[in-house]
């Protein structure tokens, strides 16, 4: 059977008619006992499954997963990739993600399409534009690549945008950061998943965590729809379904789950080859290698495990799009989707210990996931395997709620997520 | 777009109404100390449950407070009641 992806590889096989190839990952049963048990079949928790086996040599390794592989919000996002924050611990955690998708294509031997196209984030005023210039200085002195953009600088990226002299919210320069960029979500659902199936990890689909297994106070184990499956220790990487998976097991999560819509237009020639945001029009959009383009905006601020979205968002969404690029009004949109994200008060992860003994905690990523599915499932796989912080995860443990010391980014660094 | 019952104006598209909180979360007395436990479990800690949910909402518009019952999977809304005694 064929398993390496390589340019030889896909021509032998193409004139084979493509029978040899061995199938992406295997689905096994459900073992009865594991050292590590992950719920949590996304991003994240492949990327854990993968970093144990490889990283730290934890190979009996299951990954439980109620539907299908990135069928949540990894498969439900804009794809975009950046490490713009404002505070010293962000900027570590999320430029370890934009740092190993650097290398994720060669590391899983899958294509995970990490262009890095450069991301624009655009002032509309003097006192924003001066807020930007701090942002700036404060990303380069965490040790990340940000540039301050006058407006010239943003026309050459990106003419399409609002230039216009009645512009009712005229560009007076962007936040750049050149490593940011979009990747293919599935792929690197499919690829960390391909690439832990290899090492041993088990990845068992259509296997929902029904209860905890809790003796004498510590947990060993999890019921599913699938039977008892006994662990050492049990990650939770469920997004927004973290507070459901808390309820059965009776930790305190400070999350509060919300609906984030995304649209995707008609497929057109190519009109941007970066990602735009305006933090005051409340909207972002790039193009995909398809030609659509693919938008995005704030919460719904009605509280939802429903995976659709509403109205009034999809219009301020919208109306903020063709506020800031009137080129593209009459654009028609092809499809639109909304995932469940966990919001957490500071706008920050939790990764940790649960207060549960045996249950650690991955999860409070809210409208931003997508990007640090490396850096999760790198620091998670490191505390899974050890008990103990990795020096970038140990500010994001839930006892900062406690202390007060919160990472509050929504504030910080001015992105709604 | 969803419409909420506020219990003083009756049916009311949603973009009038906010989300303030989960129902029935009691602040810690401070005429006695408090440790930062109960005050992170009283800030912080959100039940957030799937499902059947109490949650208290301001009605913009007339900016009263109340509780509305409702369905967070299927977004039904199951009734509201006012926070005061006399909605009238």
């Amino acid at each position: 059977m064929t398993d390496r992806y390589s340019a030889f590889n896909v021509l032998r096989e193409g004139l084979r008619g493509h029978k040899g190839w061995r199938p992406a990952w295997r689905m096994p049963e459900p073992q009865p006992e594991y050292d590590v048990v992950i719920i949590g079949g996304g991003g994240h928790g492949l990327a854990t499954a993968y970093y144990l086996a490889k990283t730290h040599g934890v190979t009996r390794v299951a990954v439980l997963e109620k539907g299908w592989l990135g069928g949540g919000n990894t498969g439900r996002n804009t794809t975009v990739i950046r490490s713009n924050y404002f505070y010293p611990e962000s900027v570590a955690l999320y430029d370890l993600s934009v740092k190993l998708y650097e290398g994720l294509s060669r590391d899983l031997n899958y294509n995970v399409m990490f262009s890095q196209r450069g991301m624009l984030v655009l002032t509309h005023s003097e006192p924003e534009q001066e807020m930007a210039a701090r942002l700036v200085n404060a990303m380069q002195i965490n040790g990340t690549d940000a540039e301050l953009y006058g407006p010239e600088d943003v026309r050459k990226k990106a003419p399409l945008l609002n230039f216009r002299e009645d512009a009712r919210f005229p560009i007076h320069g962007a936040v750049w950061q050149g490593r940011s960029g979009t990747g293919r979500h599935d792929a690197v659902a499919w690829g960390y998943a391909r690439a832990a199936d290899r090492l041993g990890v088990d990845i068992i689909q259509n296997c929902e965590v029904t209860d905890f297994l809790i003796e004498g106070g510590v947990c060993k184990g999890v019921e599913t729809t699938r039977g008892t499956i006994r662990a050492g220790r049990i990650g939770a990487a469920v997004a927004g379904h973290s507070s459901v998976l808390a309820g059965m097991a009776g930790y305190p999560l400070p999350i509060q789950s919300y609906a984030l819509q995304a649209f995707v237009s008609e497929p057109m020639k190519p009109v941007i080859d970066t990602v735009a945001f305006s933090p005051a029009c409340g909207t972002y959009f790039s193009q995909s290698d398809k030609g659509g383009l693919v938008i995005g905006g704030g919460l719904d601020r009605v509280p939802s495990y429903a995976q659709r979205g509403n109205l009034p968002v999809q219009e301020a969404v919208l109306s903020g799009l063709i506020e800031f690029a009137p080129v593209l009004s009459k654009v028609k949109l092809l499809r639109h989707w909304a995932g469940i994200v966990d919001v957490t008060p500071d706008s920050s992860p939790v990764l940790g210990p649960s207060g549960v003994k045996g249950i650690y905690l991955n999860c409070g990523w809210g409208t931003g996931g997508f990007k640090a599915i490396p850096a999760g499932g790198y620091l998670f796989a490191h505390i899974l395997a050890t008990g103990q912080h990795h020096e970038i995860s140990a500010p994001f443990d839930p006892a900062r709620f406690v202390t007060g010391r919160l990472i509050d980014e929504g504030a910080a660094s001015g992105i709604a997520h | 777009m969803q419409r909420f019952p506020c219990p003083f104006c009756g049916l009311r598209d949603e973009r009038e109404f906010h989300f303030a909180g989960p129902a029935g979360k009691v602040r810690p007395d401070t005429t006695k100390a408090v440790s930062a436990e109960d005050w992170a479990d009283y800030l912080y800690t959100q039940p957030n449950a799937k499902g059947v949910v109490r949650e208290v909402w301001v009605h913009t518009t007339c900016q009263e407070y109340f509780v509305m019952e409702r369905n967070s999977a299927t977004m039904e809304v199951l009734g509201s009641t006012a926070l005061r005694k006399d909605a009238s």
